[in-house]
């Protein structure tokens, strides 16, 4: 029997949810009707609308999808414009103001506080300017992902930056392959790094030689959420850059058909892949959904990988890169990928003026500034801007990633990037950084959602609830050694249910015996890799330090952490247009 | 009347007569279990698997790992709340922090 979700979008789903949106909109948040709540706030999804959690009724995330992380000139100003106008709550955050664009790790924009009364006019002006939520959540194809620098990177072998646009164009409010059982999400790269990060996701078009051309060998099944995560498998497919939007429509065309609509959480064609494995999804691939013979897999390039690979380079592009035309790229850390809507407009300033005003967004919750003539490369880094944003930023706050938690979403379990800014300050003010050590990845994820990439750090942190003192106070597992490249490894779950204001004294201790014990030149990953689960638990012991965590009560419980007065009841949600408390009926 | 019971968001809510009602993420306190070796498992609700009706009570199978022991697996029946009122179906949660029994109407309490 199909799902409830599916039901839902059988009466109405794709491009069509967006007359009634818009009608919601005209009439006020009151018009949607009550029952139907759940069935719309699915709906909305695929325009990228996320209705926030509990407490905070009629207020939306708002994704906005950027095809390869690309901001074309003028873009980020318009992102940046509507987040002061309109992406403003009834509470400061104490990190970050009252406005602010969060930067993800699949190279989107989220903005939070949108309420529905403004979405037309948001809508209008993102539109106007080349920009769109369409698809940006829902269950069909999501932004494409890729190395961030495409078409201006020395790494390149192939310039897949034609391509994800392509395909962008293609699929974006296709019918065709706008009801998919699930999300669908594809990374393209031609760069010889890895920073497409292919292996997590449902499909990936890696480089590969074939017969002295060119182009992608083809994986599949990728993905971390659940507790389920997958490496993207290889099919044994070739195929040339011209063909790569033939295989993406008969891969995706064949989750379609053959994906699981009746239980969600068997739904991502991870499970596919399981079920069926690679030889059968390329043979039904081959027999039903594409009309030319597939060649064989070329040879990839996975062994020159640097990406999160473990072994200390870093491949992430914060820093200041020559591009193939003499200009410069700068890469600028962005900490948890939080950005406050006034810094997003002085940073769009800053690319008109010094570059082309490009701006593209990475995988790493970061942000680039592109096409920087040489001659002016030393102005631009003495911008005072920089000082926030740093191409030169400490391994503890570059390595920081953190998802939205308790905040705003409903999934999570903990808070989270309020903590991992306190926790990223105060490792960088207290723990020595291990000799060598330039990469370090921490990633905080509120739950098993993975929006974090918790498995592919090397010190993972996935939200968790405990005791402590009887108490039941917000903590984390902590897994050790995950990392992608051409070996890629999930991290080992290795300490359970730390209470959180624990883990920076856990860290410290890790650290110190990794200098202590580690063998000349052995990396943080291959550390890990030489000892089984007993060794690495005896390693080090949370403790407790002078780290103080303002969110060790339930924040999910709040109407918003951060409020003064958190409770529930005192939320002032739902609100109308104007941000005023609508009155109860009871 | 009927009533409408289903899961949301990946089975992070319990949704009753279309209005989200309990959410995951809470610690449950599970007494007469199967679910690991803990005399009182303290549960923590990761996500909600399968819903039920067994009238007036809604129930769910919930996905999560007991505190003390780390075990991790799917609980058996519980009882999350319940429907009363004829005609009205207004959704009474139980106080997930009292004490819970799991299959509740066949496993009899034993006498210590």
């Amino acid at each position: 029997m199909p799902s409830k979700v599916e039901n839902w979008k059988d009466e109405l789903y794709g491009n069509e949810i967006r007359d009634q949106l818009f009608e919601f909109a005209r009439e006020g948040w009151d018009a949607i009707p009550e029952d139907e709540h759940d069935a719309w706030f699915e709906r909305f999804k695929w325009w990228g609308l996320y209705h926030q959690r509990k407490g905070q009724e009629s207020y939306f995330m708002m994704r906005i999808g950027t095809p390869n992380g690309v901001l074309e000139p003028g873009q980020l100003e318009v992102v940046g414009e509507i987040a002061k106008k309109y992406a403003t709550g009834p509470v400061d955050n104490p990190e970050f103001g009252d406005a602010y664009c969060d930067w993800t790790t699949r190279q989107s924009i989220q903005l939070h506080w949108i309420k529905l009364e403004d979405v037309p006019e948001i809508f209008e002006t993102l539109e106007a300017n080349g920009l769109s939520t369409q698809q940006a959540c829902g269950d069909s194809w999501r932004n494409i992902v890729g190395c961030p620098v495409a078409g201006k990177d020395t790494h390149e072998h192939i310039d897949a930056w034609p391509i994800a646009e392509d395909l962008h164009e293609t699929f974006k409010g296709n019918d065709d392959y706008a009801n998919l059982p699930r999300k669908w999400k594809v990374s393209v790269t031609g760069c010889d790094e890895g920073c497409g990060q292919g292996d997590i996701n449902d499909l990936a078009f890696e480089p590969a030689e074939k017969d002295g051309e060119l182009g992608f060998n083809v994986r599949v099944g990728g993905g971390l959420s659940r507790k389920e995560p997958r490496f993207a498998r290889d099919i044994d497919v070739w195929v040339p850059p011209e063909q790569a939007a033939d295989v993406a429509h008969g891969m995706s065309a064949l989750f379609r058909e053959y994906g699981d609509r009746e239980d969600r959480f068997n739904a991502r064609i991870k499970f596919l892949v399981d079920e069926w494995g690679t030889e059968k999804i390329r043979g039904v691939l081959q027999e039903e959904f594409v009309d030319f013979e597939l060649p064989a897999a070329g040879d990839d390039m996975r062994e020159e990988y640097t990406y999160n690979a473990g072994d200390g380079q870093h491949g992430d592009h914060v820093g200041v890169h020559e591009q193939p035309d003499g200009n410069y790229y700068v890469g600028l850390d962005v900490l948890v990928g939080r950005m406050g809507a006034d810094d997003a407009l002085e940073l769009a300033g800053l690319a008109d003026d010094y570059g082309s005003g490009e701006v593209r967004l990475t995988q790493r919750q970061n942000v680039i500034v592109t096409d920087v003539d040489a001659d002016r490369l030393d102005a631009f880094l003495d911008e005072p801007l920089l000082e926030a944003y740093s191409p030169d930023p400490h391994p503890f706050m570059r390595g920081s990633i953190a998802c939205t938690g308790t905040e705003f979403c409903s999934l999570s379990i903990v808070e989270t990037k309020n903590r991992q800014v306190r926790y990223a300050r105060w490792l960088k003010d207290n723990v020595p950084v291990p000799d060598g050590v330039e990469d370090f990845h921490i990633h905080l994820s509120g739950c098993t959602a993975s929006c974090a990439q918790p498995q592919i750090a090397d010190i993972s942190l996935r939200g968790m609830k405990t005791r402590k003192d009887g108490e039941p106070v917000e903590a984390l597992d902590v897994g050790l050694g995950g990392g992608l490249g051409e070996n890629p490894h999930f991290a080992d779950w290795i300490e359970m249910r730390v209470p959180a204001d624990e883990v920076p004294g856990y860290i410290e201790n890790l650290l110190a015996a990794f200098e202590t014990e580690r063998e000349d030149g052995e990396s943080f990953r291959e550390f890990v890799a030489a000892r089984d689960e007993g060794q690495l638990q005896a390693l080090a012991d949370p403790e407790e330090t002078d780290y103080e965590d303002p969110y060790m009560h339930n924040t999910k419980t709040t109407w918003y952490p951060y409020a003064t007065e958190d409770d529930m009841d005192a939320s002032p949600a739902p609100t109308n247009g104007a941000g005023e408390p609508i009155p109860s009926d009871d | 009347m009927p009533i409408g019971v289903y899961q949301l968001d990946d089975g992070a809510w319990i949704s009753v007569n279309d209005s989200r009602e309990v959410n995951v993420s809470e610690l449950w306190l599970l007494a007469r279990h199967d679910f690991c070796d803990c005399d009182t498992a303290d549960f923590l609700a990761e996500g909600f698997v399968e819903v039920g009706v067994d009238h007036p009570d809604i129930q769910t199978r919930v996905a999560g790992r007991c505190i003390q022991c780390d075990t991790e697996g799917v609980t058996g029946w519980l009882t999350v709340g319940r429907v009363v009122g004829p005609g009205s179906g207004e959704f009474y949660g139980v106080d997930h922090a009292s004490v819970h029994v799991p299959d509740a109407r066949t496993r009899l309490a034993k006498p210590t």
